[in-house]
């Protein structure tokens, strides 16, 4: 879906105005004057794909004006994306889901083959543990996750460059609290009416397995370096329960997320992107909980290599996928809540 | 939860004729006392609701502030403002409003969500209650409730004709074959977008609301049953829309008001004076019937920059252009003419759009009774036979307009004639 389709889109809710109590989009759309990029890119970002506006929408297909306005503003996203990832090379990411898919899929093979091959080495032989493979496994899965935060806070920043409000700067740091209440609580994916009911808990479970898991690694570096205990760790210790409930959580969130966008007739390249980010996800939990579950059979060394390579294809694909998503998000909400406080409300006629 | 599944055979209690906003309340107000009701919708599942599915807000009274409406709108005051547009039947009038007091909370109990007071950005009304993601989502909310409460709801069923039946009751004519049935509510509208019946000048015409809502069911009453009509068909509510809009269902987003703040020709490129001289928010509905009247029925509105930015949102952007003589040639408009009625718009640019005539509903109906039954021929009401929505509004709103009265009167006229079906049936 084009630009113009979206104007043309967004042309018809501004004149209709019936979901002006659905979610910001359409009060922010009553406060823009043109259709100009910036305004476009902001409107798209708001937008939490709920899809409640398509469900009362009264000039959704069958009618003739066809109004799919979560299909355009999806596309629109990934316009959003493709301008403003860098490095700009990764643009093609957002028009060929695949693409990221492949990065995925080769950097995983990669980190999979790096600890097959510490593995075998003369260098550290027998001792799993061994300095040697510690060095490349942290080296690899800390480059990769360095590649992707500096990349997403880039494209972030640069999102940011292009939407940012004219505003003092103390309104903007005055809005960052609330802006930040909206962006954990997930608040616009919601509401009375919303269709996508479920969603916004099995994000949350998603977000919080994933945080978890964070925490999981980082208690273990911890009992690694300052307290010179080494893995595997007991059952009852830190590590283990956190990354255990976090894997759960995030394969559990990931698959009922994957569940509803099989069911759901999205801007099919976006949902593209959707499934092969929590694809990826399911993948690291998953292969984590077996590396857990097993890792005191045979089946470990295969299980690791499987696991820190798909952690690895994770975070090389970062910032080629949909996770931009979140500071792109994060980036609009900041500048719907500066604007909050200062908007004067365009004026209309209920009457019919 | 459903009660048992009637057999195949047995007819309905209740038949109600037409989902839209009249035909939907009847049918839950009738299966809420206890009869089986079942109900006909010749539009398909995604167009269904009738006209309603256009609406916004409806006028209710109340006493005091709501969470839904602020400050107080009394029964008397609701009462001046419907008598100062429509004039009619005084008592009448009072009955709907004194019915509608609880109609706010009516419908929130049939699952209908209403927009907390302040929330949106269109300025809050004491006057009327706005409908959270407007009247589909009304429509689909209590579409659920019925299917819920065991209305049988059948779609693509176009009713042609009812005659009583031998055996008591009535026979309702489809495509498919009669269905049979004790009491009939008939909501299925007013001549609406009937694109023959009584409507020689139909094709300069567009129609707000769908191709479904037709008339047919009504010109059969009229015609086949004799039933008798209040109002005038050449009565209608019409208001300024984009004529690049559809023909059909175009509902709120085509109507155009921008017409104070630019200047309105023919065809001829003749200039048009204001017929109402105000720039009231209701000024666009008095613009349909002149644009009706001009040749063609077409007229074309031009914007300068200045009134472009008054404006406010249209949904079709305005054909754009340096000079008038362009503007006319985009518009096919004599460029001379155009540039004469234009000459106190300050441009360049100047934009221009095209304006036909949109009909909302002709005053125009099936005369009832106080208990909403149609009046026949002999001048007796029939029995078993209950009209309620826009197919009986004139009875109410012989002329004029008031925002959000159709709503409620379809609402009301519609529970208030599934309650009358389902007593019927009943005693």
């Amino acid at each position: 879906m084009s630009c113009a389709e979206l104007e043309r889109s967004l042309r018809i809710c501004a004149a209709c105005m019936y979901c002006d109590a659905l979610c910001p989009v359409f009060p922010k759309l009553a406060e823009i004057s043109d259709y100009a990029p910036a305004d476009l890119h902001y409107l798209a970002h708001l937008c939490h794909n709920c899809r409640t506006c398509l469900d009362v929408c009264q000039y959704a297909p069958p009618h003739p004006f066809a109004v799919d306005l979560p299909k355009a503003l999806a596309a629109q996203r990934r316009r959003s994306y493709a301008e403003h990832v860098w490095p700009r090379g990764l643009a093609p990411a957002f028009r060929r889901p695949a693409l990221g898919a492949g990065v995925f899929a080769l950097a995983a093979l990669a980190g999979a083959l790096a600890v097959v091959a510490a593995k075998t080495s003369p260098a550290a032989p027998g001792s799993f543990y061994a300095v040697a493979p510690w060095l490349l496994l942290a080296s690899l899965a800390g480059g990769t996750l360095l590649w992707a935060f500096v990349s997403l806070s880039a494209s972030g920043f640069r999102f940011w460059r292009t939407i940012a409000p004219v505003a003092p700067r103390r309104r903007l740091l005055r809005a960052l609290a609330p802006a930040l209440r909206d962006i954990v609580a997930l608040r616009h994916l919601g509401g009375e009416l919303d269709c996508s009911r479920g969603r916004r808990p099995l994000h949350h479970l998603m977000a919080a397995g994933l945080g978890l898991d964070l925490a999981a690694t980082l208690s273990a570096a911890a009992l690694q370096h300052l307290y010179g205990i080494e893995p595997p760790y007991p059952w009852l210790s830190v590590p283990v329960l956190a990354g255990a409930a976090g894997g759960l959580a995030a394969v559990a969130g990931a698959a009922g997320l994957l569940a509803r966008e099989a069911k759901r007739d999205g801007e099919a390249r976006e949902t593209g992107l959707n499934v092969v980010l929590l694809w990826a996800i399911a993948l690291v939990a998953s292969s984590g909980l077996a590396l857990l579950a097993l890792r005191a059979t045979p089946a470990m060394p295969v299980l690791l290599a499987l696991h820190f390579g798909s952690v690895c294809g994770l975070f090389a694909m970062l910032p080629l996928s949909k996770l931009l998503h979140a500071p792109f998000r994060a980036a609009a909400l900041w500048r719907a809540a500066a604007e909050d406080g200062v908007s004067d409300r365009g004026a209309g006629s209920g009457d019919g | 939860m459903r009660r048992g599944r009637r057999g195949a055979g047995r007819p309905p209690d209740v038949l109600v004729i037409g989902g839209g906003l009249a035909g939907l309340c009847a049918a839950i107000a009738a299966q809420r006392l206890g009869v089986e009701a079942a109900l006909v919708e010749s539009a398909p599942k995604a167009l269904r609701g009738g006209d309603a599915r256009h609406a916004r807000n409806f006028r209710i009274p109340h006493a005091g502030p709501t969470r839904h409406t602020p400050a107080a709108y009394g029964e008397d005051e609701f009462l001046a403002e419907w008598s100062a547009v429509a004039g009619g039947d005084a008592a009448r009038a009072r009955s709907i409003i004194a019915a509608a007091s609880d109609l706010a909370s009516w419908v929130a109990g049939c699952g209908v969500r209403l927009q907390d007071r302040g929330a949106g950005v269109i300025p809050f009304s004491r006057r009327t209650a706005f409908l959270l993601g407007g009247g589909k989502a009304m429509m689909s909310a209590l579409y659920e409730t019925a299917a819920a409460a065991g209305v049988d709801i059948r779609y693509d069923s176009q009713a042609l004709g009812l005659r009583a039946a031998p055996e008591g009751g009535w026979s309702v004519g489809f495509a498919a074959g009669e269905t049979r049935a004790r009491c009939v509510v008939v909501a299925s509208g007013g001549p609406g977008a009937n694109p023959t019946w009584l409507r020689p000048s139909a094709g300069a015409l567009m129609f707000r609301g769908g191709a479904y809502s037709d008339g047919r069911v009504m010109q059969a009453l009229v015609e086949g049953l004799g039933v008798r009509t209040v109002g005038d068909p050449a009565s209608r509510h019409m208001v300024a829309v984009d004529a690049r809009g559809p023909q059909f269902d175009g509902g709120i987003v085509t109507r155009v008001t921008a017409i104070p703040h630019g200047i309105v020709v023919n065809r001829d490129g003749a200039a048009l004076a204001d017929p109402s001289r105000n720039a009231k928010p209701s000024h666009y509905a008095q613009w349909g019937a002149r644009i009706a009247a001009e040749p063609g029925g077409v007229a074309f509105l031009i914007l300068d920059s200045e009134g472009l930015r008054r404006a406010g949102p249209m949904a079709f952007a305005p054909l754009r252009a340096v000079t008038l003589a362009g503007l006319a040639s985009a518009l096919g408009l004599e460029g001379a003419a155009l540039e004469r009625a234009a000459c106190c718009l300050r441009g360049p640019p100047f934009f221009g759009l095209p304006l036909r005539a949109g009909l909302t509903f002709a005053h125009f109906g099936l005369q009832v009774d106080e208990s909403q039954r149609p009046i026949g021929a002999d001048g007796c009401a029939m029995e078993g036979l209950f009209a309620a929505g826009m197919i009986m509004a004139a009875n109410f709103l012989p002329c004029g307009y008031l925002a959000g009265l159709g709503i409620t009167l379809s609402a009301v006229t519609g529970r208030a004639a599934g309650e009358a079906a389902a007593r019927h049936v009943l005693c």
